[in-house]
């Protein structure tokens, strides 16, 4: 894996590193479109050529490497892309996320938590689309908006809300709170809440999977990491650092981009100098591909070529999702500066409705059953508040725990003993 | 000769020649601890100790493998060997890599180029380039993927070219490395080691003269330690590999050339234990780091004019060995901290607050800490030589405390 052979490998890769060539066959997504792919801008807003839009984005959006997606594309996008069975998994994935942040905004309105929450509703899509792609060995790595990418990984509402509610049996012992999801079992690395934090974890877990198959021999590993961030962080130099290692090492890991235009109050578009995120992947040497966020269908169907990439070996890839929050960046931000009608655009699009009328137009799924799952969910995500509700809240002798693996580094206190021996020092008696 | 006695209640002070060459015969010697332990005395006249309260491992702070044979041969079995302080840290590292296949390197230049101090030297060649993995120019980035491989089962020991380039990862030190075993609940441990070289070398200007000791110790979660001889550096190296929590090394770049004698065996050095360079009676000079070198030059000076200090490294920035400190200042009821950090919020500043915590009814003066200027570290030469503690100073100092 010297640097040497990786370069000339990037030079014969397929895709062209000339952005602008409307007619690259590798890159139709680049063929002739507005300027703006987005309409979340406070200046322009293209509601007139959305529906134009819409149907190129359909067959030239995603862009792959690999021949057998180039064969896939060529297929009529209309023939079903999921079976009865994905499609319901789909759904009460979506419903879940969606219910039980809803249900995270009326507890954190009665009291029940506190601090920074932020929801995810609206991008429900990405995050089903591409987790529930995963094997359980595969990670994520999320940000503060990490409540939905916990559940899609697997891990239970009810750990989900205990720790929220800052409760014991909550994933993270109530250590963590809203922003420091993470589970073991399921391979949940974070929850960050600084941005571009946990792309470099990301990255490491990546590194591991490969050191695992090279070092380790273990042949058969190829566990995926995914790593999920927004469209501020590709502004911060985590970002490119880890961009850059992964496509050095060819490693197997998947960097989604939540692109939902705001970072707080700061406009994608005031913020970058190229809005255009994808295409800092092949900057990079690793395919770029844009695909819209709303549908989660086509978000699974990028996810699947990306994932698929990397489990054979064959590198990162950097798959920009056009989505938007309904909600504010956090509960406590009043979102005053986006515009009602990008807002109202959005919510047209909501990606529940439209998984939901597929299912129904193509006879996937019928009215019932997807009244039997939301109402299943909704029993689920009741049970989840109760059952953090009565949980018990952390004791004191709890304050020290976790703070060291080995429990010797809080050091030797003046009688010559560890101060871990000491029963009492997790409640905090112990000195540095 | 090598020669095992058990100690059982009986506080034996065991003596040992005073030597304080700079470039380093070392002597150890302590009075037994209280209770069941046991010593072996090297023959060059070290004394090492297995103190009783610090179960666990076998292996902790032993320098030699208890062997019962008391009756000893006239010539040592294992003579020990010669190395440079470097050459400890490549051999700790080399011996943990073949240990556990888990253990892997990160950082800049440290395969093909062995290593900006050469303590990485054909490890490359011998693990291959995953393993000795040399990174581009990103130390927050790589510094966080250290810590997600660690989080996902490797045992990564991650160098900072120099100290000061670890400003950039400060981030992630801080948020992730300190912070991620106890924010996710215990569920993930981050077992690994960040070390490099730091402190004031010779004229390599402001910004290549950093101690970020003082930074990094408010970080919970965290533990530092600080080698100074060939012997611990090896040991801590090896302890700081094998233990569970992240550990932050720190080497100095004025010492990776110092020579002495190490045991061929296996031995690692406590990550949480002072070291007792010289026990004495009149005062206890705490150090560490390059400045137990001025130090030991300044006691030769006080020697002769007639004080007997006691001199303790204490190797473990974070946390304190307050054992060993708090038993030096029963004795001598008088101390000094010498180190080479900023006067301002450096390790001295902490020490001073733990020593009078806890043992102010000892103490007969007001402790006296002398550290480095709060400057920036100037190119030219007069001036560096003052920005740190010079013997000259040491001594004074002494001599003002004992008065």
């Amino acid at each position: 894996m010297n640097s040497a052979s990786c370069a000339a490998k990037i030079s014969t890769q397929p895709f062209s590193l000339n952005p602008t060539s409307p007619t690259s066959h590798d890159r139709p997504l680049v063929s002739p479109k507005p300027t703006s792919l987005f309409l979340g801008s406070t200046r322009k807003l293209r509601l007139s050529s959305s529906s134009k839009l819409n149907l190129h984005r359909r067959s030239g959006t995603v862009v792959a490497v690999s021949d057998v997606v180039k064969q896939k594309k060529s297929k009529s996008t209309h023939s079903l892309l999921i079976t009865k069975e994905e499609g319901l998994e789909l759904y009460e994935d979506m419903i879940l996320g969606r219910a039980f942040e809803d249900m995270c905004a009326q507890m954190y309105y009665r009291g029940k938590m506190f601090g920074f929450v932020h929801l995810y509703n609206g991008q429900e899509a990405v995050s089903t689309g591409f987790i529930k792609l995963l094997k359980q060995q595969d990670s994520v790595v999320s940000t503060y908006r990490d409540h939905v990418h916990a559940l899609s990984k697997g891990v239970p509402a009810r750990a989900v809300m205990s720790e929220l509610f800052g409760k014991t049996t909550g994933c993270c012992r109530g250590q963590g709170g809203s922003m420091h999801m993470f589970s073991r079992e399921h391979n949940l690395l974070g929850g960050f809440a600084f941005i571009g934090e946990g792309i470099p974890v990301a990255t490491g877990a990546a590194f591991t999977s490969k050191y695992k198959r090279e070092v380790l021999k273990e042949a058969d590993c190829d566990h995926v990491t995914l790593a999920f961030f927004g469209d501020g962080t590709c502004n911060n130099g985590q970002f490119f650092e880890c961009l850059n290692m992964a496509a050095l090492w060819k490693l197997p890991i998947v960097f989604v981009v939540e692109n939902n235009l705001w970072a707080i109050g700061m406009s994608h578009l005031r913020a970058t100098s190229d809005p255009q995120i994808y295409k800092k992947g092949p900057a990079f040497g690793m395919p770029g591909i844009h695909v819209d966020g709303m549908d989660v269908l086509k978000v699974r169907e990028v996810a699947k070529d990306a994932i698929g990439r990397a489990r054979r070996g064959e590198g990162p890839t950097l798959v920009e999702c056009e989505t938007y929050r309904f909600r504010g960046h956090s509960l406590a931000d009043p979102d005053e500066l986006r515009d009602p009608a990008e807002k109202a655009h959005y919510a047209a699009r909501d990606p529940i409705t439209a998984l939901k009328k597929y299912l129904i137009e193509n006879s996937l799924a019928s009215e019932a059953d997807l009244k039997a799952i939301d109402k299943k969910i909704d029993e689920v995500v009741e049970d989840a508040v109760e059952f953090a509700d009565e949980s018990p809240v952390p004791s004191q002798s709890q304050l020290l725990e976790n703070v060291f693996a080995d429990p010797k580094g809080f050091g030797i206190g003046p009688d010559g003993r560890y101060r871990c021996e000491d029963p009492k020092f997790t409640e905090g008696t112990a000195h540095v | 000769m090598a020669a095992i006695f058990q100690g059982v209640g009986a506080a034996a002070a065991l003596s040992s020649s005073l030597s304080n060459s700079f470039d380093s015969k070392k002597f150890v010697s302590s009075p037994l601890r209280k209770g069941a332990s046991f010593a072996v005395v090297r023959s060059d006249g070290r004394v090492n100790l297995n103190p009783k309260g610090r179960r666990a491992q076998q292996l902790i702070s032993n320098a030699v493998a208890t062997k019962s044979d008391s009756a000893a041969a006239s010539s040592s079995s294992k003579p020990g060997h010669e190395l440079l302080l470097f050459e400890a840290l490549q051999e700790g590292l080399e011996e943990e890599m073949e240990r556990d296949i888990r253990v892997c390197v990160m950082g800049e230049d440290v395969g093909h180029y062995g290593g900006s101090y050469k303590v990485t030297k054909g490890l490359a060649k011998k693990f291959g380039d995953l393993r000795v993995l040399d990174t581009p120019i990103a130390e927050n980035s790589f510094t966080g993927m250290g810590i997600g491989a660690a989080m996902t089962g490797l045992r990564p020991v991650v160098e900072g070219m120099n100290m000061g380039f670890l400003l950039l990862a400060f981030n992630q030190i801080s948020n992730n490395c300190g912070m991620l075993h106890y924010t996710s609940g215990g569920q993930f441990t981050i077992p690994i080691v960040i070390r490099g070289p730091g402190g004031v070398g010779r004229q390599l200007g402001a910004e290549h003269s950093q101690r970020l000791e003082s930074y990094f110790q408010s970080i919970p979660g965290i533990q530092m330690v600080a080698c100074s001889t060939p012997y611990n550096a090896k040991g801590l190296m090896k302890a700081a590999i094998r233990s569970e929590n992240p550990v932050i090394l720190f080497e100095h770049v004025l010492l990776y050339n110092l020579k002495e004698r190490i045991p061929d065996e296996d031995y690692i050095c406590n990550l949480e234990e002072a070291e007792m360079v010289r026990p004495g009676e009149h005062v206890t000079i705490l150090t560490y780091s390059r400045m137990r070198y001025h130090v030991m030059q300044a006691a030769k000076t006080l020697v002769n004019k007639g004080y007997d200090p006691e001199v303790i490294d204490i190797r473990s920035l974070k946390p304190f060995d307050l054992y060993t400190i708090g038993n030096s200042v029963k004795k001598t009821h008088r101390v000094l901290i010498v180190e080479e950090c900023m006067r301002t919020g450096g390790i001295g500043a902490s020490l001073i607050a733990a020593i009078t915590e806890n043992f102010n009814d000892y103490l007969d003066a007001p402790i006296m800490c002398l550290s480095s200027q709060d400057v920036p570290t100037p190119y030219a030469g007069t001036l560096e030589e003052v920005t740190v503690v010079q013997p000259a100073q040491i001594v004074t100092a002494v001599e003002q405390l004992c008065q």
